[in-house]
């Protein structure tokens, strides 16, 4: 096991710039994901911790020691690809076997450990299987537990779950962080899916445009954005844009948005994000905070676990987020008043 | 079913029928006349193996059958070997002039075997290879070759490329990802071109006339001399004998590579 850096790495491809100048630390044995939209770069950088492509520029290195230029098949990571990649004519065993057998481990070590990997991954009873007689969970376990089973410095998952369906998916979800946590292998996972970053990763860290944007804890970087990528990227956010001044920022409307933390200097352009589960509908005596706004429900958008309302204010459409715990959501048409606090208004850099 | 559904079902099955008639008809009864006592096909038939035995003293078609088979299965293995390291060398790497190496290799398909054979005897003669059956040998698996590439070519497309990213992040060598990961993948494919190498090399004619030299011939070869000079009962009873070889070689492909038809 170990830790992972990557120094100002950067890869063209033609004129296309896949990575551009990204620097990221992996802690040994935290669980990190890549996350960000196709063309970001995400996998790109998996590929070069990997070894699948080495870097133009920049520097790979693994516990403290480069790595940049040896090649894939002596850096000693696991690798799981996105379709699984499993070897067809082989069966169960055999495919978790194959790294040891490669590497000459002795026969009966060989059965031992893969005994082992496979009862991690829950699969100890279909190891003389072929893979197309496996679903798509169980290939997913095999993939894992053939990537594990070397004791990999570094586990590397591509798109883990991308083949899942919805609820194969939340389990796996919950597997994968029990994996992890038991075998304390330093795991990168790449995706496009913010919740699935959200609730898996340690750390988040967020491409686009083969940029690092932002790096941080899963609450850090959804609470917290820095940036108008991160508060667009993961979830959703009501975006204000103004003038910047002491009290927050001001609309062209006149309306000031109250926002707490650093703002950008008074007089410059600026904006701010909040999360629609932030704000509150209120109605009588009930408390307002710092921000208080009126509109009229246009339509409601039902999800289950919480209803999105969708709030014209002005010229302005304002998204909240209604929990649904049994209280009366307003109908269409009716007439609001929002607030929420300036804690919850997030200035943000522009891009 | 309606009736027009019925109708046109049943005109379907006649056709087939009719088309498998028109293809072996005229094999079934070469065989069948291989066992008539009579040379001049009279009827009724008089049952006999008279041309088996006859077949089996004729030294020259039997030792021309035994050069066809040698060169076969000569020209099968190299085709194979070479074919297959072309198709992963196609595969694997991207290297300068692939599109046009890949594109040449469909032409020689479709040249006349004729025009290719004139070719190889002017160019053998030239380069001081010469005749003989190191020629054919040569000149058939040249032949061959196109065919090998083109069939494993596309039992390649259906493997993904990941298998072989898998296998190295395992730390497999190339060598062990080829001879455990593609090569049992790709299996069927190298089978069915070493049976196509086989097919082109031991029905080939045209070529193997013009490099062949008056003792060191193939079977197709002697067959055509023997029947300029007159035609023997003994030809049906060679004929029938390559026939039953290559159909069990057809249909063992057949199974192995799925060729029309599933299953």
């Amino acid at each position: 096991m170990a830790s992972v850096e990557v120094k100002n790495i950067s890869r063209s491809f033609g004129s296309f710039k896949a990575l551009d100048n990204v620097s990221m630390y992996f802690e040994d044995g935290g669980f990190y994901a890549l996350l960000g939209p196709s063309g970001s770069g995400k996998t790109t950088l998996l590929r070069m911790i990997a070894g699948f492509d080495y870097p133009d520029t920049g520097h790979i290195e693994m516990n403290g020691e480069s790595v940049e230029r040896v090649p894939l098949e002596k850096r000693n990571i696991g690798m799981v690809f996105q379709n699984y990649a499993l070897f067809p004519n082989l069966s169960v065993f055999e495919n978790v076997a194959f790294g040891l057998d490669v590497r000459g481990v002795a026969r009966e070590e060989t059965r031992n450990r893969v005994r082992k990997a496979l009862e991690l991954v829950q699969l100890g009873k279909l190891e003389d299987r072929k893979p197309h007689q496996l679903s798509g969970g169980q290939r997913q376990r095999v993939a894992l537990a053939r990537a594990i089973v070397i004791n990999p410095r570094v586990l590397l998952l591509d798109e883990p779950l991308g083949a899942l369906d919805k609820a194969l998916r939340l389990d796996m979800q919950v597997e994968l962080k029990r994996i992890q946590r038991e075998t304390g292998i330093t795991t990168v996972f790449v995706t496009h899916d913010q919740e699935e970053a959200l609730t898996m990763a340690d750390r988040i860290g967020l491409l686009k445009d083969g940029k690092l944007v932002e790096e941080g804890r899963p609450e850090e970087i959804y609470n917290r954005p820095k940036s108008l990528f991160a508060a667009t990227f993961l979830g959703d956010a009501n975006i204000f844009e103004g003038m910047s001044n002491e009290r927050g920022i001001t609309l062209a409307s006149g309306e000031t948005i109250a926002v707490a933390g650093e703002k950008p200097a008074s007089g410059q352009t600026g904006c701010c994000a909040v999360r629609p589960e932030r704000i509150r509908i209120v109605s009588g005596a009930q408390q307002e905070l710092e921000n208080v706004v009126e509109g009229r429900v246009e339509r409601r958008l039902f999800a289950g676990n919480s209803t999105t309302l969708f709030v014209n204010h002005k010229e302005r459409q304002i998204r909240v987020g209604v929990p649904n715990i049994g209280s009366l959501v307003p109908a269409d048409g009716e007439t609001v008043t929002l607030t929420w606090a300036a804690e919850s208004t997030v200035p943000l850099a522009r891009d | 079913m309606s009736k027009t559904t019925r109708f046109l079902s049943a005109l379907g099955r006649g056709y087939v029928v009719l088309l498998l008639a028109f293809l072996y008809l005229p094999i079934f009864i070469m065989g069948l006349m291989s066992f008539n006592a009579s040379p001049f096909y009279q009827l009724p038939m008089k049952w006999s193996t008279t041309w088996y035995e006859a077949l089996s003293q004729d030294d020259r078609l039997v030792g021309a059958a035994l050069n066809s088979l040698q060169i076969a299965i000569i020209t099968t293995v190299i085709a194979s070997i070479l074919g297959t390291a072309a198709s992963l060398a196609f595969f694997r790497y991207n290297f300068k002039g692939k599109k046009v190496l890949q594109t040449l290799l469909l032409p020689p398909i479709a040249i006349p075997w004729l025009i290719t054979g004139t070719a190889m005897l002017v160019f053998f003669y030239g380069v001081g290879i010469g005749r003989g059956l190191h020629a054919i040998l040569l000149g058939h698996v040249a032949l061959a070759l196109p065919y090998v590439i083109i069939v494993v070519n596309a039992r390649l497309q259906t493997f993904a490329p990941e298998l072989e990213e898998a296998a190295r992040s395992l730390g497999a060598s190339q060598w062990q990802i080829t001879r455990r990961i593609t090569l049992p993948y790709i299996a069927p494919g190298v089978i069915a071109g070493g049976l196509f190498a086989f097919a082109v090399s031991f029905d080939q004619f045209v070529v193997s006339y013009f490099l062949a030299t008056p003792g060191q011939t193939t079977l197709p070869v002697e067959i055509y001399a023997a029947i300029r000079k007159g035609f023997t009962p003994e030809i049906n009873a060679v004929s029938t004998i390559i026939i039953v070889i290559s159909m069990a070689l057809m249909l063992f492909t057949a199974r192995f590579y799925k060729f029309g038809g599933n299953g």
